[in-house]
């Protein structure tokens, strides 16, 4: 039951929970911002010792520490950021990746981006960092898949 | 400030100004867009929009060789800026005023022409550390090339140049100063003439940097006696894409090209060519004519707002408002305070990134900048990443202001 506990919602339902939150802010970019902000705050801080360059995300205008650990076929995530509209983006992504298995991970469809409109939201500079951490966090569930085979 | 409001008065009247340019009429994000952004590019007047449109519905040809009526007529009309630019920038002659993409490719030009000629190991070329990436890249790479050092003038907490420190680094190897006129990070008024006369007794040439000074400073290379000058017609209320290069004519005719093609050849055939005279030495291939022409028009503009001092009179004066205002918002620290300044404010704030700060303004439809502003060495001197810069021209206000750092204030007091 304890195991049971801690598996998240699937990739899909987390992305629609996300999409409906989305909905009740309606169109006004303040509301969505702050509320961006608003996760990025409630994201639990990284220890120091993982904001190191090695975990820093290439090709993000921000700083951004990715941390990966393997708990049987699952992958944790945990980010930080020096910015909180960056740090609520990486938390949108854990939030419908940490804890999924590898093959979820590798094989998930992020609709909820799209569908809520990130890319008008975020402007292009910074969709170009949300992909790179996408990207990021997708190459770590396919090391973790090499290692394991 | 019933006293800065008639001081603004009497020289400008901004809101007329506004009017004159269609898109500071829009609503970004559903509010008014306060547009303080002009340090990157300054938006066009309906003069300048017009002049482009007319130019390809009316005259549209390639200049200088053609021999019908519309290539005479292009041809006229892209001279004409240059006589006009020859004028606002108190050049000797015509034949010193080249056009260029913009500031980045002027200086890229002298860079390499003059560089290739003059530079070699051993030499010294000084920057400084207040300066824009596209004057101090291309030097890196002339510098690497030739085996020559690049150093840089330091500047103070202020944001002022060390005049002093200038001095020491200067020798007898020194061929170059390239120093900006005005800072874009931080709006410093540099002391130029000074440093042209310093340069100069010490035998090297100046260029200097002016894409961040020509909208609010008069320029009059003779009287600074700078060698070459740099800037932009984008930052100048022209369009982008084209930028000037002044040289002084001996220096000019002393440098080989800097790229081959049509327009810059006197003579060609398969063994060797002859190059033309100047300016069309240093402008192969055909130009932005279009942009050129519609340049006249954003210099017709800049005159008629009357004398440069009394625009830059006006921007101070929404400057200082800013400034006053924004230092009472707390952990806010304002970066670069020099005695001369063009109004340009930046700033940080303790425990809010500079990024975000840029996000939830623009939210608000107020247009800022953030970031390194193309001067990382600068933000290292300061020990900071980045900052948030506000910058003004003619068109903005009190009012806005006012409503920036309101909307500053708010965002401080719910995220700090």
């Amino acid at each position: 039951m304890e195991i049971r506990a801690n598996i998240p919602a699937s990739v899909a339902n987390i992305q629609d929970e996300i999409i409906e939150e989305f909905s009740f802010l309606g169109d006004d970019r303040e509301s969505i911002i702050y509320y961006i902000m608003e996760l990025g705050q409630k994201l639990p801080e990284l220890d120091e010792k993982f904001k190191a360059d090695e975990n820093i995300i290439k090709g993000c205008q921000s700083k951004v520490w990715l941390t990966t650990e393997l708990t049987g076929d699952r992958v944790i995530f945990k980010a930080d950021s020096n910015t909180d509209v960056t740090k609520g983006l990486i938390g949108l992504l854990i939030r419908v990746l940490s804890g999924q298995t590898i093959d979820d991970i590798l094989s998930a469809d992020l609709y909820f981006i799209e569908r809520i409109g990130m890319g008008q939201i975020i402007g292009s500079q910074r969709s170009n960092g949300l992909v790179a951490m996408i990207k990021q966090m997708k190459l770590y569930a396919l090391a973790y898949k090499s290692k394991l085979s | 400030m019933s006293q800065l409001t008639e001081h603004i008065d009497s020289f400008l009247n901004a809101e007329k100004v506004r009017q004159l340019f269609p898109v500071l009429g829009q609503k970004v994000n559903g509010k008014e867009l306060i547009y303080f952004d002009n340090a990157a590019t300054t938006q066009k007047p309906q003069n300048v929009i017009d002049a482009i449109s007319d130019y390809y519905a009316q005259y549209n040809a390639n200049i200088h060789r053609g021999l019908h009526s519309l290539a005479e007529k292009a041809t006229a009309a892209y001279e004409n800026t240059r006589k006009t630019i020859r004028e606002f920038i108190q050049a000797n002659e015509v034949e010193e005023v080249i056009f260029t993409s913009g500031t980045t490719e002027s200086i890229n030009l002298v860079a390499s022409a003059f560089g290739r000629k003059f530079i070699n190991p051993g030499d010294e070329v000084i920057i400084s550390e207040l300066e824009h990436h596209s004057n101090i890249v291309p030097w890196q790479m002339i510098c690497e090339e030739k085996g020559a050092d690049l150093k840089a003038i330091p500047v103070d907490e202020k944001g002022d140049l060390d005049i002093h420190a200038f001095r020491n680094l200067l020798s007898e190897n020194t061929k170059i100063v390239a120093i900006n006129h005005v800072s874009n990070s931080l709006g410093t008024i540099n002391p130029v003439k000074n440093i042209i006369e310093i340069a100069h007794q010490a035998g090297a040439v100046v260029l200097l940097d002016g894409a961040q000074a020509s909208a609010h400073i008069d320029i009059d290379v003779k009287d600074l006696n700078c060698d070459f000058y740099a800037f932009s017609a984008h930052k100048l209320f022209g369009p982008t894409g084209v930028g000037v290069l002044y040289g002084k004519r001996d220096l000019l005719e002393s440098m080989s090209p800097y790229q081959g093609g049509g327009e810059m050849i006197k003579e060609v055939s398969l063994e060797k060519t002859t190059y033309a005279d100047l300016p069309y030495k240093f402008e192969a291939g055909t130009p932005n004519i279009a942009d050129v022409v519609a340049f006249d028009e954003a210099i017709r503009f800049v005159k008629s707002l009357g004398k440069k001092e009394n625009i830059l009179g006006y921007e101070r004066s929404l400057l200082d408002f800013a400034t006053e205002l924004l230092k009472q918002i707390p952990g806010l620290k304002i970066i670069g305070e020099a005695n001369e300044k063009i109004g340009v404010v930046s700033f940080i704030v303790e425990g809010l990134h500079h990024f975000d700060i840029g996000m939830m303004l623009d939210a608000k439809g107020i247009a800022v900048r953030t970031g390194h502003h193309c001067t990382q060495p600068l933000m290292q001197s300061f020990g900071i990443d980045g900052t948030v810069r506000a910058s003004f021209s003619i068109y903005n206000t009190l009012d806005e202001v006012s409503i920036f750092v309101e909307s500053l204030k708010e965002i401080v007091e719910k995220w700090r």
